[in-house]
C-alpha cells in the first residue's frame, strides 16, 4: 500500500500547487483589475485614509480634507458648496464622485503618475501620501454675482476669458451643497441624496456643460452671420426679410417677434437683421446659404464635438440632413439645432479673439504638498473659427444690437458691449427660455458670457433674451470691467 | 562509547521543542501585532495568552515524552502553528467588527476556549488510545457511528438549518456539526473494511479497456457511499461535505487496492452525480454560475456571488505582501472569520502569509502520508494516508472555493476557521496522527536496533 500511498501524496501536491497558483493570480495579476472594481470599496477607504488636497479659488481653499477621528480619517468639507457646486463636484463614500473631484481624483488623492517623486520623497521621510491642490480660473466674484443675478430662476451662466479659454464663473441653477453628500454617516448621505434626486428641478445636473442641452434660439443667428460673411456678405448686404415668410414645402410661416415688420420694403441689411433679430431673414438667409454651410460654421465653432475641460462637457448637436425648411428653421436656433450654454460662451469668445477660440480650462494650476508646480495649464487654440475681418465685422453687428437693438438691457454707460439675444421656443404652452450671449468691452474684450434662463425664468410666458437673461450678463459683465481694471481678473 | 551512541535512534523530541519554540513566537507575535494594531496592546493579558501557550505547549511535549516518545515531532508544532495564526486572525475580525460594523463578537476568546479543549481532547487520544490497532475492532461501530452522526441533522426536532445548510444539531441550546466528527469515524471505518476486503476488490472483476472492473457485488459499499454522499448534497445543501466524504472514500479505497479503475468509476459516479444535481436542483445551479461568472454585475448584485467576489476583493487588496495585521478590511467580506478566513489571511497577510499557511498543511499532509508509509500494519496505513488525504481534500474544497479552482462549498479550513465543532474534531486527528506516527517511527527505530 505504500506505492499508492506515495502517488496520492503527489496528487495532493498538485492540488496544492493550483491553490496556490490561484492565490498568486489574484493577488498579483488579477489585483490591479480587482482593486479597481468600483464594487471595491477598500480603494475608496484606502483613499480616504490619505490627505485629500484642496481645491482652490482665488489662492483660496474652497474644499478641503481635515482629519477626524473616524474610520476615513479625513472629513472633506466644502465652504460655498453650493456656490462651486458645477465645478468642484461632491466627494462621497456612497455616491463615489463628480465634477472636478472626479476629473482630478489621481492629483486629489496623489496616486497620480506626475506625484511620483513627491510620493518618493514621502515614503523616505516616512510621511503619509500627501494630495495635490488644484488651483481653477474661476473667480469668486464673478462666480458670486453670476449666481446672485440667476437667483432661484433655473439656468445657467458660463463666463470665459476669450483670449486664454480660462472658465471665470460657471454657475447652474438650481445647485446643491456637496457637503450634504460628504458625511460619514453612510445614513444620512443616502437621505440627502435621495432627497436631491426627488427635485424637480434637478440640482445635481451641471445645465452649464452636461444638461439636456439647450435650443440656442435667435443667438444662432451669430453663426449663420459669420458664415454669411465668410460667404461674401458684408454688414451691409441687403437680406429679404418680410413680415412672414413661407415654409417651402409646408403650409407653415415664419413671424418675427410680436409679428412685426422688418422693413418697411421688406428688405434690410444684414447689420439690421442682427440688431433687431430679424427671423424671416436669417430664415431666408439660412436656406440660401445652404445646410452644408451652416453646418460647417458651426463646426469650426466646436459644434457636435464633445470636449474635456476636464470636466466632460456634452456634445452641442446639430440636425442631420435637414430639408429646406429645417434648415430655415434651424437657421433661427430651433428644430433640431442644440447648444450647451459653454458652446454659446464659446461662440461669443471666439468673435471677440478675433475668429479664435481657445479651448476652455477650468484648471490652473496643481501644485504638491511642498507647493512645487506640478502642471500649469497654457492656452491653447482650439479652432480657427472665422476669418479676423469677418470676425471684426460681426463684433461690429453684435454692438449694434446692444446699442440700438434687443440687447438694449446690456449696455453698460461708457463701455462698447457686443451681444447678441436669443429667445428659444420649445412647446406650444411652455414658456422660452431665454438667452444672452455678449462679451466686453467690444474693442478689447476681458470676458465672454453666455447666460440662459430657463423657460422664461420669473418672468414667464412674456420673457425675452433682452429682458430677461441680457441684465445678468451685464452685471457680470460690469464686474469683470471693474476687477480688470482693478488687475485682479 | 562511539558504537552506542551509533545505535541510539533520534526520537526527534528536541527537534519538536525547538519547533515547538518557533510556534509559539509565531502565535505570541500574531496576537501581539494583532493587540498593537488595534490599540488593544496590554502586556499583562499578552503574558497570560503567551503563558498559557507555553504552558499547554510543554505539557504537550512533555507527555509525548512519556506516551509516545517516538512520534512525529513536525505535526504538533505546525499545527500549533497554523491555529495561533488562526487565533489572532478571528480576534483581529472581532476588532473590525466592533470598529466598522458595531458588532461585538467574541469569536476569538471562543475559538481560545475551543482550541485549549482540542489540544487537550488530543492529549486524551495519546494517552487512552495506547494503540492504533485497537481502533480496528470497531470498525462496523465506527461505521454506524459515522453514518448516524452524517444523518443527525436530519432528524426533525434534532436538526437546525444555518445559512441554507442543515448540517448542524442543536444539543443542549449550542449548535454542533456532527459531520466533523463523522469524518473521523469514517475514515476508521473505511480502512478497517478495505484492510479486510482489499484482495477481492483489487483482483477480481471483469476486464474491460485494459482496466479491471470491479464486480457488482463487491461494488455493493461504494454504491451505498455513493448514494450517501448524494443524499448529503440533496438534504443538506451540505456540497462541500459530500464531496469531501466521497473524496475520502476514494482516496482510501485507491490506496488499498492500487486500482485505478475504482478512481475512475468513482469520479465519473460523482461528476454525473454533480451534473445531474446542478440540472435539478437551482441552488447547486447557483453555485456553478458564482463560480463561473462570479464578477457579472447582475450575480454579484443578486447576492449569488457577492461573497465569493468580496473574498477576491479583499485577497486582491493584500497583493503580495499584504496590507498587514489590522491594516485591512477584512470586516467587509462576509463570515471573515469563518468561511471566508482564507480570504482574510490573504488581504492582511498578503500572498506571503497565505503560501506560509498552505505550505504549513502541505507539510502536515506530507508527514500524515509519511507515517503511513512507515507504519507497518495495513490499518494503520490506512488511518494515517486517510487523515492526511481528508485534511487534504478539506483545504483543497475550502480554499479552491475561495479562490475560485471549484465552486464554493461551505467547510471549514482546519484549526485556522472559528468553529468549535471542527476545532475539537481536527486535533483529536492530530491525536490519532501522532499516535500512529509513534508507532511508524518506533518500528524504524527497532529495526535499525
Amino acid at each position: 500500500m505504500n506505492e499508492p500511498a506515495r502517488r496520492l501524496s503527489v496528487v495532493v501536491l498538485v492540488l496544492f500547487l493550483a491553490l496556490m497558483g490561484a492565490a498568486s493570480y489574484i493577488q498579483v495579476i488579477g489585483a490591479e483589475d480587482l482593486n479597481q472594481d468600483p464594487r471595491n470599496v477598500r480603494t475608496l477607504y484606502r483613499e480616504y485614509g490619505n490627505f485629500r488636497g484642496p481645491i482652490v479659488v482665488d489662492g483660496e481653499a474652497v474644499v478641503w480634507s481635515e482629519p477626524v477621528d473616524d474610520p476615513f480619517n479625513y472629513q472633506r468639507s466644502y465652504t460655498q458648496g453650493s456656490l462651486y457646486a458645477a465645478a468642484t463636484g461632491f466627494y462621497s463614500i456612497v455616491y463615489g464622485r463628480s465634477g472636478l473631484e472626479q476629473t482630478e481624483n489621481a492629483l486629489l488623492n496623489g496616486s497620480a503618475d506626475a506625484l511620483f517623486w513627491t510620493r518618493l520623497g514621502n515614503l523616505f521621510a516616512g510621511e503619509q501620501q500627501q494630495g495635490a491642490s488644484v488651483e481653477t480660473t474661476l473667480s469668486g466674484e464673478l462666480q458670486a454675482v453670476a449666481a446672485e443675478q440667476l437667483g432661484d430662476q433655473r439656468g445657467a451662466v458660463v463666463a470665459l476669458d476669450p483670449a486664454t479659454g480660462e472658465v471665470l464663473a460657471m454657475v447652474t441653477s438650481p445647485t446643491y451643497d456637496p457637503e450634504l453628500l460628504a458625511s460619514h454617516d453612510t445614513a444620512t448621505v443616502n437621505a440627502n441624496y435621495a432627497e436631491l434626486l426627488a427635485q424637480e428641478d434637478g440640482p445635481l445636473i451641471n445645465r452649464a456643460i452636461a444638461g439636456d442641452t439647450y435650443p440656442p434660439g435667435s443667438t444662432f443667428k451669430l453663426l449663420v452671420a459669420a458664415a454669411a460673411l465668410e460667404g461674401g456678405y458684408t454688414p451691409d448686404t441687403e437680406l429679404y426679410g418680410p413680415q412672414q415668410l413661407d415654409l417651402p414645402g409646408t403650409s407653415r410661416t415664419i413671424s418675427n417677434f410680436g409679428d412685426a415688420e422688418c422693413a418697411g420694403d421688406e428688405y434690410l441689411p444684414l447689420a439690421d437683421a442682427l440688431r433687431i433679430s430679424c427671423n424671416t431673414a436669417f430664415a431666408d438667409l439660412g436656406m440660401s446659404l445652404g445646410w452644408g454651410v451652416l453646418e460647417r460654421k458651426a463646426r469650426d465653432f466646436g459644434w457636435d464635438e464633445p470636449l474635456e475641460m476636464p470636466l466632460p462637457v456634452t456634445a452641442s448637436g446639430l440636425p442631420e440632413s435637414p430639408n429646406e425648411s429645417e434648415t430655415a428653421m434651424s437657421a433661427l436656433g430651433q428644430f433640431d439645432v442644440r447648444a450647451t450654454p459653454l458652446q454659446m460662451a464659446m461662440v461669443a469668445s471666439a468673435i471677440a479673439n478675433d475668429g479664435v477660440l481657445m479651448k476652455p480650462y477650468l484648471v490652473d494650476t496643481v501644485r504638491a504638498s511642498d507647493l512645487t508646480v506640478v502642471s500649469q495649464t497654457e492656452p491653447e487654440e482650439y479652432r480657427q473659427s472665422m476669418s479676423p475681418e469677418d470676425a471684426s465685422d460681426l463684433t461690429q453687428m453684435m454692438v449694434g444690437a446692444v446699442a440700438d437693438g434687443t440687447g438694449r438691457a446690456a449696455r453698460i454707460d461708457g463701455v462698447e458691449v457686443a451681444g447678441k439675444t436669443g429667445t428659444a421656443q420649445t412647446g406650444q404652452d411652455t414658456p422660452p427660455h431665454a438667452w444672452f450671449v455678449s462679451f466686453a468691452p467690444a474693442d478689447d474684450p476681458v470676458i465672454a458670457i453666455a447666460v440662459i434662463v430657463e423657460e422664461g425664468g420669473e418672468t414667464g410666458s412674456g420673457a425675452t433674451g433682452g429682458s430677461v437673461a441680457a441684465p445678468i450678463a451685464r452685471s457680470i459683465m460690469e464686474k469683470a470691467i471693474q476687477l480688470d481694471a482693478e488687475g485682479d481678473l | 562509547m562511539a558504537t552506542v551512541s551509533e545505535l541510539q535512534v533520534r526520537t526527534g523530541r528536541r527537534a519538536e521543542l525547538a519547533l515547538l519554540g518557533v510556534s509559539w513566537s509565531i502565535i505570541v507575535l500574531a496576537r501581539a501585532l494583532v493587540d498593537y494594531h488595534a490599540d488593544f496592546l496590554e502586556l499583562r493579558t499578552l503574558g497570560i495568552y503567551a503563558g498559557v501557550a507555553a504552558a499547554l505547549m510543554l505539557g504537550c511535549h512533555l507527555l509525548l515524552r512519556r506516551y509516545a516518545p517516538s512520534a512525529d515531532p513536525v505535526l504538533l508544532p505546525a499545527v500549533l502553528a497554523i491555529n495561533g495564526v488562526g487565533l489572532a486572525m478571528i480576534r483581529r475580525v472581532d476588532f473590525g467588527y466592533a470598529q466598522y460594523r458595531g458588532r461585538d463578537t467574541a469569536f476569538g476568546d471562543a475559538q481560545i476556549g475551543w482550541t485549549v479543549a482540542g489540544v487537550l481532547l488530543a492529549m486524551a487520544v495519546i494517552f487512552l488510545i495506547r494503540d492504533h490497532r485497537l481502533l480496528r475492532r470497531f470498525t462496523y461501530t465506527a461505521g454506524v457511528v459515522g453514518l448516524v452522526l452524517y444523518l443527525l441533522p436530519l432528524v426533525p426536532g434534532l436538526g437546525v438549518t444555518i445559512n441554507g445548510a442543515r448540517i448542524w444539531i442543536d444539543l443542549f441550546g449550542r449548535s454542533l456539526q456532527p459531520g466533523e466528527f463523522a469524518k473521523i469515524a469514517m475514515v476508521i471505518f473505511f480502512a478497517g473494511y478495505l484492510v479486510t476486503n482489499r484482495d477481492t476488490l483489487a483482483l477480481a472483476g471483469p476486464k474491460f479497456l485494459g482496466l479491471r472492473f470491479p464486480r457488482p457485488r463487491d461494488m455493493g459499499p461504494l454504491l451505498l457511499v455513493w448514494a450517501a454522499a448524494l443524499l448529503l448534497m440533496v438534504y443538506q445543501r451540505d456540497l462541500g461535505a459530500s464531496l469531501l466524504f466521497f473524496g475520502i472514500f476514494l482516496g482510501m479505497l485507491y490506496v488499498a487496492t492500487q486500482r485505478i479503475s475504482w478512481v475512475v468509476t468513482g469520479v465519473a459516479m460523482f461528476g454525473i452525480g454533480a451534473v445531474l444535481a446542478g440540472t435539478i436542483f437551482p441552488h447547486v445551479r447557483a453555485r456553478y454560475d458564482a463560480w463561473l461568472n462570479a464578477l457579472d454585475p447582475d450575480l454579484y448584485s443578486s447576492g449569488t456571488s457577492e461573497q465569493l467576489v468580496r473574498g477576491l476583493f479583499g485577497m486582491a487588496s493584500g497583493g503580495l505582501f499584504g496590507t498587514g495585521l489590522g491594516e485591512g478590511r477584512p470586516d467587509l467580506v462576509p463570515y471573515a472569520e469563518s468561511d471566508f478566513i482564507i480570504a482574510s489571511i490573504g488581504e492582511e497577510m498578503g500572498l506571503t502569509g497565505l503560501m506560509a499557511i498552505l505550505a504549513l498543511y502541505l507539510i502536515l499532509v506530507q508527514r500524515a502520508f509519511r507515517t503511513s508509509i512507515g507504519v507497518r500494519d495495513g490499518f494503520g496505513k490506512l488511518v494515517a494516508g486517510g487523515l492526511g488525504f481528508a485534511l487534504a481534500l478539506q483545504v483543497f474544497i475550502v480554499v479552491g472555493g475561495v479562490t475560485r479552482v471549484i465552486p464554493l462549498t461551505g467547510l471549514t479550513t482546519p484549526w485556522l476557521a472559528y468553529g468549535g465543532s471542527s476545532m475539537l474534531a481536527n486535533w483529536i486527528i492530530v491525536g490519532l496522527l501522532l499516535r500512529i506516527s509513534d508507532q511508524a517511527r518506533r518500528t524504524t527505530a527497532e529495526v535499525a536496533e
